[in-house]
Order: C-alpha cells, then structure tokens, then sequence
C-alpha cells in the first residue's frame, strides 16, 4: 500500500505545487522566485507537523507515505529552487540568488521546526 | 473574470494530469532513492542529498533543451520539468532532515548538510547547462 500512498499523494501535490506557484508569482510578481518559496517553506511546515504527530512509528500508511513522503514531498521541489537561484545569477542577480538560498533555507527550516514542535504537541 | 471557452479548460486539465502523472513518478523514484539508501538517524542524509542533486542537473539538462526550441511540446516539458523532476526532488525532507540531526544532537552535521546541498545543487545546474549547451553546438557544427 506505501507505493500507492505515495502515488496518490504525489499526484495531489505536484499540480497543487504549480497552481500554487503561478497564484503567488502572479500577486508578488517578479524579483525573487516566491511562488517557489512559498510552496517549499509552506510543505515544510506541513511535513514537520506529519513526522511530529507520526513519532517514532515506522509509517507506511496515509499519513507517513501519502500525506509526508507524497504529497509534501511532490508539492516542494529542489530542482526548481535551485534553477531559479542560478537563472538569477545568469541574469547577473548574485545577491538576489544568494538572497533566495537564505531566505529558502531559514525559512524553510524554522517553519519544520514549527511544524515539528506543533506536531509532537498534538 | 469571464470564464473562458472549454478548449481552455480542457487545455487546463490536461496540463494538470501530465503534471500530476510525473509527479507521481518522481515521488517513486525518489521514495525507491531513499530505500536503496537507508539511512541511519544521525546520519548524513546521503539519499535526499542524491535526489536533489541529480534532479537539479536533470532540470538543467531539460531547460537547455526547451530554450532552444521554445514553444515545442509544452505538454512533454511541463511533465518532466514540473512533474517528474518536481516530485522527485524535494525541500520538506531537506528541511525536516536537517532539524532532524539537530535534534539529535549534530548541529554541524545539519549545517554542513544545508549548505552542500544548496550550493550543489546550484552548481549542479551550471554544470549541467554548461555541458548541454556544449554538447549541442558539437552536434549542430557536425551537421
């Protein structure tokens, strides 16, 4: 059942990921990449609420393999993120670029802490 | 806004389920990664850091491709680019991962692990441009 958890869950958040993406690039516009990060600090949060509220438990069911490993998995992605950081730099924006790896990453990570803390109060 | 006519929509929805489809795809790709690569709590996370560095040149690669022929099968690349290569690379495991070791006491082991990732895989893409835009003058010059 895992692989079809994971299916499933994937085929929700990767066209979620681009509806996402171009609703956030359309109201914020251009100057960094913020429907990429918007997606991938907001499946962040989502994936550190799953492995807080999962625990210890070896998950292969909904919520570990479709909701974490599929959907948040599918819904963030690294290959544009990092695309777009060198597109900035080609476009002679380096301090834009290294702007949009910090700003990711920070945010990124404090949003799965977030999500962790969260998750294992519940 | 007017809705506009169902060839729009249908256009849409197509879109949609090529994306999801390779996304689909990816994600078992990346989840079989992860399998293959079983990896130890504490320790570095050597499957993700693989997903995300191959999906990144393989971005590269498509990119290069697409720019040199825009317009051509929208359908084919939103499938690759947006959903394989987006479902098999990720940023929530990156960043769970990375408070993961924290968690667990490696708080160098997890900076260590952000930052190569982020510059690998940026430079995974430099790369991988660099080398298919090279490849690609050889084999038009040779025509």
């Amino acid at each position: 059942m895992t692989w079809w958890w994971v299916c499933l869950g994937a085929a929700v958040g990767a066209p979620l990921r681009y509806l996402t993406d171009r609703a956030v690039q359309r109201r914020l516009g251009a100057g960094l990449p913020w429907g990429t990060l918007v997606v991938n600090v907001a499946g962040s949060l989502l994936l550190g609420l799953v492995t807080g509220v999962a625990g210890q438990q070896t998950g292969d069911g909904a919520l570990v393999a479709g909701v974490g490993i599929g959907l948040c998995g599918a819904f963030t992605t690294y290959s544009t993120f990092a695309y777009e950081t060198w597109q900035l730099v080609e476009d002679g924006a380096a301090a834009s670029a290294a702007l949009n790896v910090l700003v990711s990453v920070l945010a990124g990570v404090a949003a799965a802490a977030l999500g962790l803390v969260i998750g294992q109060l519940l | 806004m007017a809705r506009r006519a169902g060839q729009h929509d249908g256009a849409q929805v197509a879109l949609l389920a090529v994306i999801a489809l390779g996304g689909a795809i990816g994600a078992v790709a990346r989840h079989a990664a992860s399998l293959m690569l079983p990896v130890a709590s504490g320790d570095w996370p050597w499957a993700t850091l693989l997903v995300n560095l191959t999906g990144s040149a393989l971005i590269g690669v498509l990119l290069v491709h697409v720019t040199a022929r825009p317009g051509r099968h929208r359908l084919l690349r939103s499938f690759l680019g947006i959903g394989v290569l987006g479902g098999y690379t990720t940023f929530s495991t990156y960043a769970v991962d990375a408070v993961t070791l924290v968690a667990e006491g490696r708080p160098v082991l997890a900076l260590g692990y952000l930052a190569v990732t982020a510059v690998g895989a940026v430079l995974a893409v430099a790369v991988a441009v660099a080398v298919t835009k090279a490849f690609g003058r050889t084999g038009r010059g040779s025509q």
